[in-house]
Parts: C-alpha cells; sequence; structure tokens
C-alpha cells in the first residue's frame, strides 16, 4: 500500500475515530459515576440525527440551526430519560438499572422504526463540510478535518468543565465515592443530570457529524457505533474522559487501517471491537489511562 | 422439641411425597403430549412446541442473570451457534453438497452426519465452550461487562455466520432440515433442563451462585470463588442455549444469520424478568405466557377492526410495546409474579384441602 | 511460641495518601488482641490488606509460614483467615442458615455434576455442612430463625449471623470489625461472652477491631493504636489507658472509659 493511500486512510480513521471518542466520553461519565453501562446511549446518537434531519428537512431551518436545535433536544432527551427511567431504579440492585437500560434502548429504536420508518433518509451535509480538498492524489472531505478538530475542542472544553468547574468537581467525587459526597451536601440527582445532559450533547455533536460522514439515517444506526464507542471508552480507561477519545482514536485508526491492509477481513470490521475488547480485558483492564475502580 | 426439630424428622417423609407427587404431575403431563400430538390442531402443537423451547431457554438464561446475578445478553448468539452446529451434523453430505452452491463446504464437515440426539448434544458442547471462552476475561475482571461482551458476541456470531461461506453458506443459510423436533423431543430436554437447574440451584453450588449474587466480596469473604461459580453458571446456561439452538432448527427446518437477532434475546429477558427474576418457576410460567399470550399480540401489527374504525397495522409495534412492558416491570414491578420463590408441593398442599389427604405426618 | 500472624512494613499508598504506614504486628496462637484509634486512622484498611479485599502497597504478612499479601481473598479464607465486616454484608435474600451454610461451600470436593446427580460423595458432604451450620447457630442462638430471610433480622441478630457464618469457614484467625456497633449495653455483654465463648470453645485467634471501650478493657489481653495511619501506642489496656498520645488522639471524639 502507497504512503498516499495510507495518508488517506489514516485520515479516514482518524475523523471515524473522533466520532467513536465523542460518543465513548457519555459511556465513560455515565459509568463512571453510577456504573451504569447506558445501553440507550447509542440511540440518543441516532436520535439526535433525526432531530436534526427533521429540523432542516420539516422545519426549514438553516442547518446551523438544525444542528443547534437538535443538539439542545438530545441534552433535553438524555437527561429524561435519566430521570424517567435510571433514577427510580437507582437503589435496586445493579442488573436492574443495566435491565432497564436495555429496555429503553429497544424502545427508542422501536419507537423510531414505528415512526418514522425503516428506510434511511438521506441526511443534509453543507458546503462547509461537503467539498472535497485534493492533495496529490489524496482526495480527504472538508468534515474529515472538521470532526477531529471539534472533537479537540469539545474534549478541552469538557475537561475544563471538570476540572475546574465546581460542577466537574462533584461529577469526579461522586465517581470516586458517592456516599461520601452525598454527605458532604452534594445534589446527586442534580450532579447525576448534568453527567447526563454533557454526554448527551457531545453524543449528538457526535451523531450529527456522523450522519454527514454516513448519510443514510435509519434507526438501528445507533447501535454499533454504540457498541464500539463503548470499547473505545474501556480501551482508553473507563471513567476517565480524555481516555475516551483517545480510545476513539485507537479504535477508528485500527478498524480503518485492518480493513485496508486485509480486505478480505472487510466483512468482519465490526467483529474488530470485540476482540480488542477482550484483548484489554485479557491484559490490561484497566485501559491505557484508567485507574482501577474500586467499589465500596 | 423444637419447631425446626419437628420439621427436620418428617422431611424424608415429605421428599419423597413431593418426588411422588412430581411423577405424577410428569406421568399426567405426558398424557396431555399424546393427547395433543394425536388430536391437537397444528397450531396447539406449534404452540406447544414453542413452550417447551422458551422454558429450556427462559430457565438456564435464569441462571445466569437470576440466580448469578450476571446480566447476559448472550442468548442469541448462542442460540446461533447451537442451531447451526446441529444443523451441519444432521444435514446428509448429498444435502450438504447441494445447499453449498457458492461455495463447497469444509471437511471434515461434507462427510460426517450423526444422529439428531447427539447434534444437540455437541451443539451443546460446542456452545459451552464459545461461553468459557468469553466469560474468562470477562468474569476475571468485572462481571458488569458481560453484558457488552455477549452483545458484542452476537455482532461477531452474525458477522460470521454472514461470511464464513465455508462452514456456515453465508447468507443463504441452510434450508430443508429434517423436521426432528416434536413433542417429546422438546418437553424431554425442557424437563431435563429444568431438572438440571433445580438442583443445581438447590445445591452448595447454587448457593454460592446466589451469594455471590447478594454480595460478592462478603462471598468471597466466605471461600466462595465467586469467579468459578460465574464460569459455571455462564457455561451451563449457554449449553442449554445450544441445545435449545438446534431444537429450534429442526422446528423451522430453515436457518440464516437473520434469524438469530437481538429481539430473541430481549423477548426471553422480558420473560425472566415478567416470572420473576431468580424463580425458575417464574422462568417456567413466563414461558408459558409469551407463548399462549404472545401470539395475540401479533394481531397489533395486523390491520384490525375496532368499534368499526379500521386501524392500520403497524410492524414493530410489537416491540415498543415490549419494551414498554419491560421498563415497567423494572420500574414498578420489579420482583415479576413469583420474585424469587420457587413452587413447591409443600405450598400448595398447605393451601388446599386436597391437601388434607396427602399431608401424612409432620405439620 | 512462633507467630501464627506475622506483619511488618505494611503500608497503603492511594494516590498521595497514606492510610497505612508500616503496620506491624506479631499475633501468638490464642491471643486476642485489638485493634483500636480514632475514625479513620486505617484499621479496617489493614484488615482488608490481611484479608486480601486491598493489595499492600508495601509489606508483608506471613500466616503460619506462608506469605500470603496479594493472595485473593477468597483462598485467604481456605487458609484460615476469616472476618466480619463493619457495615453488615450479610446475604440479606438468603434465610439465616442458608448464610451460614454458603462458608461450607468452598470444602465440597465433590464436583457440580455429582451435585446435579445426587451422587453419594456429595450428598455426605452437603449433609455435613448443613449439620456443621445448624451447630452454628446453636452456638450463636439463633436456629429458631434459621428460616428466616436474614434481612429481616434485628440488628443485633443479624451481628450474632455474621460472626456465626464466619465461623463455618472454621477459622484459626477470626478479625471481627466492630462487632458490637450499635449495641446496647445488655447486647454487648452478650457479645463479649459470645466471643471469650468461641475463642474457648473453637481455639480462635482473635484480631479485634472496636471503639466500645467496655469490650476492648474488658477482653483485649493488648492493644494496638492507630492513629492516622500511624502506629502511636501499643501495651495493655492498663498502658493504654494512661497514654497520654492515646487520649490526645481520642480528644476530638470522646475519653477512655
Amino acid at each position: 500500500m502507497d504512503l498516499q493511500l495510507f495518508g488517506q486512510q489514516l485520515i479516514n480513521g482518524v475523523s471515524l475515530g473522533a466520532l467513536y471518542g465523542l460518543i465513548a466520553v457519555g459511556y465513560t461519565m455515565v459509568y463512571g459515576i453510577i456504573r451504569l453501562i447506558n445501553f440507550a446511549h447509542g440511540d440518543i446518537v441516532m436520535m439526535s440525527c433525526y432531530f436534526a434531519f427533521f429540523g432542516y428537512a420539516l422545519f426549514n431551518l438553516p442547518w446551523w440551526a438544525a444542528f443547534l436545535g437538535a443538539t439542545a433536544l438530545t441534552t433535553l432527551l438524555g437527561m429524561l430519560i435519566d430521570m424517567g427511567a435510571y433514577r427510580p431504579v437507582r437503589n435496586a440492585p445493579r442488573i436492574s438499572a443495566l435491565i432497564t437500560a436495555i429496555g429503553v434502548s429497544f424502545l427508542l429504536e422501536n419507537f423510531a422504526l414505528v415512526v418514522w420508518g425503516g428506510r434511511p433518509k438521506a441526511f443534509f451535509r453543507p458546503d462547509i463540510f461537503g467539498q472535497v480538498v485534493s492533495i496529490g492524489n489524496v482526495h480527504i472531505l472538508l468534515l474529515s478535518i472538521w470532526t477531529p478538530a471539534i472533537t479537540i475542542s469539545l474534549l478541552l472544553a469538557l475537561l475544563y468543565i471538570i476540572h475546574r468547574t465546581k460542577a466537574g468537581i462533584a461529577m469526579r467525587a461522586l465517581a470516586r465515592d458517592m456516599e461520601t459526597t452525598r454527605l458532604m451536601g452534594v445534589n446527586v440527582n442534580r450532579i447525576i443530570s448534568l453527567t447526563f445532559a454533557l454526554g448527551s450533547a457531545m453524543a449528538a455533536a457526535g451523531g450529527m457529524m456522523w450522519a454527514m460522514k454516513y448519510p443514510q439515517v435509519n434507526p438501528f444506526l445507533g447501535v454499533i457505533p454504540g457498541l464500539k464507542a463503548f470499547v473505545s471508552a474501556v480501551l482508553g480507561g473507563i471513567g476517565n474522559v480524555a481516555g475516551a477519545v483517545v480510545g476513539g482514536f485507537v479504535l477508528g485508526v485500527a478498524e480503518i487501517l485492518l480493513v485496508a491492509v486485509a480486505p478480505a477481513l472487510a466483512g468482519y470490521r465490526d467483529a474488530i471491537a470485540f476482540v480488542v475488547l477482550i484483548v484489554i480485558l485479557l491484559f490490561r483492564p484497566t485501559g491505557i489511562m484508567g485507574e482501577p475502580i474500586v467499589d465500596k | 422439641m423444637s419447631v425446626n426439630q419437628q420439621s427436620r424428622e418428617s422431611m424424608p417423609t415429605r421428599r419423597w411425597r413431593n418426588r411422588l407427587l412430581t411423577l405424577m404431575g410428569l406421568v399426567l403431563f405426558s398424557l396431555y403430549l399424546l393427547w395433543a400430538e394425536n388430536y391437537g390442531s397444528d397450531y396447539l402443537i406449534r404452540i406447544l412446541n414453542n413452550t417447551a423451547i422458551f422454558i429450556t431457554l427462559a430457565v438456564s438464561y435464569n441462571l445466569i442473570n437470576g440466580i448469578t446475578g450476571q446480566l447476559s445478553l448472550g442468548p442469541n448468539a448462542f442460540i446461533a451457534i447451537g442451531a447451526y452446529t446441529s444443523a451441519l451434523l444432521t444435514l446428509s453430505p448429498a444435502e450438504k453438497q447441494l445447499s453449498f452452491i457458492i461455495e463447497p463446504i469444509i471437511w471434515p464437515l461434507s462427510v460426517i452426519q450423526i444422529p439428531f440426539f447427539w447434534t444437540l448434544v455437541a451443539a451443546g458442547i460446542v456452545t459451552a465452550f464459545f461461553a468459557f471462552l468469553m466469560g474468562f476475561p470477562v468474569f476475571r475482571v468485572r462481571g458488569d461487562y458481560l453484558a457488552i461482551v455477549t452483545l458484542g458476541f452476537g455482532e461477531v456470531v452474525r458477522a460470521v455466520a454472514n461470511n464464513l461461506q465455508t462452514i456456515t453458506n453465508g447468507p443463504l443459510g441452510l434450508k430443508g432440515l429434517q423436521a426432528y423436533t416434536n413433542l417429546w423431543w422438546s418437553w424431554g430436554f425442557a424437563t431435563i433442563t429444568v431438572a438440571v437447574i433445580v438442583r443445581l440451584v438447590n445445591s452448595s453450588f447454587g448457593l454460592a451462585m446466589k451469594a455471590g449474587r447478594e454480595n460478592e466480596v462478603a462471598a468471597s469473604a466466605m471461600g466462595v470463588n465467586v469467579f468459578r461459580a460465574n464460569m459455571l453458571a455462564f457455561t451451563l446456561s449457554a449449553f442449554f442455549q445450544g441445545v435449545a439452538g438446534g431444537l429450534l432448527a429442526h422446528l423451522v427446518t430453515t436457518i440464516s444469520p437473520t434469524l438469530f437477532t437481538f429481539f430473541f434475546t430481549f423477548n426471553l429477558l422480558t420473560i425472566i424478568v415478567a416470572g420473576g427474576l431468580g424463580s425458575t418457576t417464574g422462568a417456567v410460567i413466563g414461558s408459558f405466557l409469551f407463548s399462549f399470550g404472545g401470539e395475540w399480540l401479533r394481531a397489533v401489527e395486523e390491520p384490525m377492526e375496532i368499534f368499526g374504525l379500521d386501524i392500520p397495522g403497524i410492524p414493530g409495534m410489537r416491540m415498543v410495546i415490549f419494551s414498554v412492558i419491560l421498563i415497567f416491570l423494572m420500574i414498578f414491578v420489579r420482583r415479576g409474579i413469583m420474585g424469587r420463590n420457587e413452587f413447591s408441593w409443600d405450598w400448595l398442599l398447605e393451601r388446599s384441602p386436597l391437601g388434607r389427604v396427602f399431608r401424612g405426618g409432620g405439620k | 511460641m512462633s507467630s501464627l500472624l506475622s506483619i511488618s512494613k505494611l503500608t497503603m499508598e492511594f494516590g498521595g495518601l497514606t492510610a497505612v504506614n508500616e503496620f506491624a504486628l506479631e499475633l501468638l496462637p490464642g491471643e486476642l488482641v485489638g485493634l483500636i484509634g480514632p475514625n479513620g486512622a486505617g484499621k479496617t484498611t489493614v484488615f482488608n490488606m490481611i484479608t486480601g479485599n486491598l493489595v499492600p502497597t508495601r509489606g508483608t504478612i506471613v500466616f503460619a509460614g506462608n506469605p500470603i499479601n496479594g493472595e485473593k481473598p477468597h483462598r485467604i479464607t481456605a487458609r484460615g483467615i476469616a472476618r466480619t465486616f463493619q457495615n453488615i454484608r450479610l446475604f440479606t435474600d438468603l434465610t439465616v442458615l442458608e448464610n451460614v451454610m454458603v462458608s461450607c461451600h468452598f470444602r465440597v470436593r465433590s464436583s457440580f455434576l455429582s451435585a446435579i446427580l445426587g451422587l453419594p460423595g456429595y450428598q455426605r458432604e452437603a449433609k455435613a455442612g448443613e449439620e456443621a451450620s445448624w451447630d452454628l447457630l446453636n452456638v450463636v442462638g439463633l436456629p429458631h430463625l434459621a428460616r428466616e430471610k436474614a434481612g429481616g433480622l434485628p440488628y443485633g441478630q443479624q451481628r450474632r449471623l455474621e460472626i456465626a457464618r464466619a465461623l463455618a469457614t472454621r477459622p484459626e484467625v477470626i478479625l471481627l470489625d466492630e462487632p458490637a456497633a450499635g449495641m446496647n449495653p445488655a447486647e454487648t455483654e452478650s457479645l463479649i461472652q459470645l466471643i471469650l465463648k468461641i475463642r474457648r470453645e473453637y481455639g480462635l485467634t482473635v484480631l479485634l477491631i472496636e471503639h466500645d471501650m467496655t469490650v476492648v478493657m474488658g477482653i483485649c489481653e493488648r492493644l494496638k493504636v492507630l492513629d492516622y495511619g500511624h502506629t502511636i501506642a501499643e501495651g495493655t489496656p492498663e498502658e493504654i489507658q494512661n497514654n497520654e498520645r492515646v487520649i490526645q488522639a481520642y480528644l476530638g471524639e470522646r475519653r477512655l472509659a
């Protein structure tokens, strides 16, 4: 494989990885704070795509307004799911919350199927993202440059929130020791809601860039990316926000390069994430940047 | 004599009485199956077969999710593996040659053909083997990851089934399987599954699994090897799901990668939650309810007339309703029908007037 | 007599924090030693390191001649060290009898197949476990509650059940983490009697964390005092009672009786 093709694939991998990273952030934050794998998270990504689609196609909003509106709605949806479905089972055994999450995930998928139909919808792609830039034989969508850039910016903003604001510190404290933090007067439910809000907002950003990259929006589009994003979160160190993005990049690049190097394995590309997960669990369960999670 | 001394005295008699009652129950049910086989409608037979297979699936699924408290999302993958394993072993070499039109099937599968019963055993063993491989890294780290790993495994199985032309025949799948599965096979295995799992759960090993579920740290402190308990539950559960897959394959006679979707697992999850997570009896009850009651839920997707209004059929509505039911159960009726309780003859006899006839010694 | 449990330079560090600093202990067979100190001094952390729930940052723990630091908790229990927990960790949905029977499982040598088939080897082991469990329930005074769910028991009896199931693992050393917490004087007195009785009848060596000075002064043969992870004093209860440093450490909480 020549250098130019390699470069092309690398850029593809980085842009895909950035998307995994954005989605992974939501998983890692929620797991870190309430030890719940939010199965519905991938489907929240899907919902953001539909929200943006309808904002643009039905309400004729300019694309940036559709994106903003979709982000707001998605954030609201994430918080609603937490309050409506997860909070009632907060004190129940862990398996109850997991099952509820699966229920919500399934509900979102089939709700979308029933209401919007199974036929994929063609997503819009504004010129600022859709233009193709050529360097020699390498052709890059502007989107592929925007995606990692936006991802890193959002990550930095999120890290600022987590490390420099009171709410963010409360989030980290809750993740470390919920009981003590609660006793110190922190409004646990509100901080958890905030966690879901931030994660969902990031997921929305990821979702809309995903829909521009792969412009066929269908009710099940969040399933596999969601799984891969979770693997990214584990790869980077579950509970670690920067790690989730790092993990996403690693997984995205690995996936693209592997298929480029061995095209015969193309049918198995989704299985790569699974293999990565098993390998991490076998050899480095705490992930690239993680600390061991201690349960009291 | 204290109350407990009393109950200890009459325990052996009670045990034999209960065994006799169970035996009688089985005999009666067998007679019913005999009748159904000869005089029942096709519809009834189909539902009875489905119920038996669901019982096998639900009771084994309850072992890992309910008794051991580790959430597995593996059933659809395990059923698929079992189905393919069994099918590939019952098909004759000639049939395989006919089916595998894109690429020929690999040796030795091309020449093997073994009796149905042994293909089911093989299905169970192969499936259990994969479960063992998966369980190992997961349970060593955190049981939390089991859900995601098994979910991912489902995708892998689907990808493999679609791509491994020389073994699975890819998207074409396997057709023309002999309809070996009848009421005796399905209910026979259902009975064996229930018997094995009940005995396991009532043993020291079952107690260890429950302890791990209740409080993993305390269980370890009391000497329980929680890793081993989890592995046993997961592997055994997969074994029976593999067997059920083989039975299913020879009931529907055609299998393909699209048959074993996550919806299958989701249904099982709803069944055991509704029946009572942690109760084998609940899993059985849930299976009956789902099988007999699920039929009319299918009607929601057909067009129908209510009060003179034509309501169009809505595909996918069934699944929306199921997910709402599951969420509702988890939030409001978490214990399901049986909670964690099991059926016992003692409980029944204490409450029925007929019971006085059977109650001999001991109160 | 050589030590049954020999701990030296045991240290636990979390991030930048030193929870336990170079803890040392020589526990002789049959002793009843108390580990005391203000809240947060690191006492339970020491227990957690002994039982394998935490891997020490530094130091060694030798039990009956074998080093055990870093071993998994269930293996340490199998070696003969049992414990109770500060926050009761009973199997709430299991019955009282079942809670004790769990501790008998690790001794079962038969395979799960024997259990499923009901082979005589397994039957024998199961019966032995059940009988041992009934005996222990009698010792702690709970046989009448055998079929009750553990979660429904009153607090004092839950603590006794904790002790029963720890005993069921047939330990040589038992670690009791605040067994008298939340008990009234009458319950405390009967707990003291229970501890002395089991120590005598089962030949146990006891290491005890306690805040209740009636218990500490009443039955401990010697004490080690921790404060902020450091051992600030050791000696007999009488010596400790008059130790300036110890009194200072407790001044924020309460005075020694």
